[in-house]
């Protein structure tokens, strides 16, 4: 079953990738304010029960894939 | 003499020039490597400098999880010395073992030179040098940026976990600073590369302060 996470820098912590990407944006003419770069991971889990699989990405979205310093995370599970 | 143990991870770069500089500092070195869990009787620590797991992920994310991390962290839990170093910062930082994060330079370019560092707080890890004496040690890094939310950070100044700052803002780092400690100030952290910088040859001798506290234990 596949589990997505999505991690996003927290509102306020700066995000040198996504001004570096704006600025590229800008240049090109297409009048972006802000652009925020996150990641995004697909896990494919070794089970078939949603609940389980929401689980284990929320476990290994808060331990390891995301440092909740400096971002959030969301899980979606299909 | 003390022993004092170099970690080398997958893509650990500076460990080499580590093991030479606690040998200039006249300490013992000592070769461990990342896969194992024996800290072969070391008297202290050292995470060496590099790119561990290419900073996949982020930077040390990966291996704050490697075998050796778990006997590190009860080491350090037993009041050990464990000094982290760039990446090694970075390292104890995604373990827990330092308070904040390591996150891009602000001004998104790698940084190579001398920086003077300003001494903070009195330590036995910079000599005990008197607050407000600069020291100069080289920085080389792209994810320089100490992050830590403003709230908690007079709590660290209050405890004395604060030993250098930037003179100059060089990364974006949270209010300057270059190099921070744990509660109980056994583990050290900072981004600068005190092992570049312990014999005339390479221009400046004050990375021995750090070096030197770990043949100290």
């Amino acid at each position: 079953m596949r589990v997505t996470v999505l991690v996003r820098p927290k509102q306020g912590i700066r995000d040198p990738q996504g001004e570096a990407i704006g600025r590229s944006l800008n240049g090109l003419g297409y009048g972006v304010s802000a652009v925020h770069a996150g990641k995004i991971f697909d896990l494919d889990v070794d089970t078939d029960d949603a609940a389980e699989a929401k689980r284990i990405g929320e476990e290994a979205a808060a331990k390891v894939l995301s440092n909740d310093l400096i971002e959030g995370f969301e899980v979606i599970v299909g | 003499m003390a022993k004092v143990g170099v970690i080398t991870f997958l893509g650990s770069l500076d460990d080499r020039d580590a093991l030479r500089a606690v040998s200039t500092v006249g300490g013992t070195p000592v070769p461990l490597w990342h896969g194992d869990t024996d800290l072969k009787g070391v008297d202290a620590i050292l995470l060496p400098g590099g790119f561990s797991y290419g900073d996949h992920l982020r930077c040390g994310a990966l291996a704050r999880f490697a075998p050796i991390m778990a006997a590190v962290a009860d080491f350090a839990a037993a009041g050990g010395p464990v000094l982290g170093i760039c990446n090694g910062f970075q390292i104890l930082c995604e373990a827990d073992l330092l308070p904040g994060i390591l996150t891009p330079n602000h001004g998104q370019r790698f940084i190579c030179r001398d920086v003077d560092l300003i001494v903070q707080s009195a330590s036995p890890w910079i000599g005990n040098r008197p607050v407000g004496e600069s020291i100069t040690v080289p920085v080389k890094h792209g994810d320089g940026a100490w992050f830590h939310p403003q709230e908690g950070l007079a709590e660290l100044e209050a405890n004395g976990q604060i030993l250098l700052r930037y003179s100059e803002d060089i990364n974006g780092a949270t209010d300057r600073i270059a190099c921070i400690t744990n509660a109980t100030g056994n583990v050290c952290g900072l981004m600068p590369h005190p092992e570049h910088a312990v014999d005339p040859l390479l221009g400046s001798i004050d990375g021995q302060l750090l070096v030197g506290r770990l043949t100290a234990a």
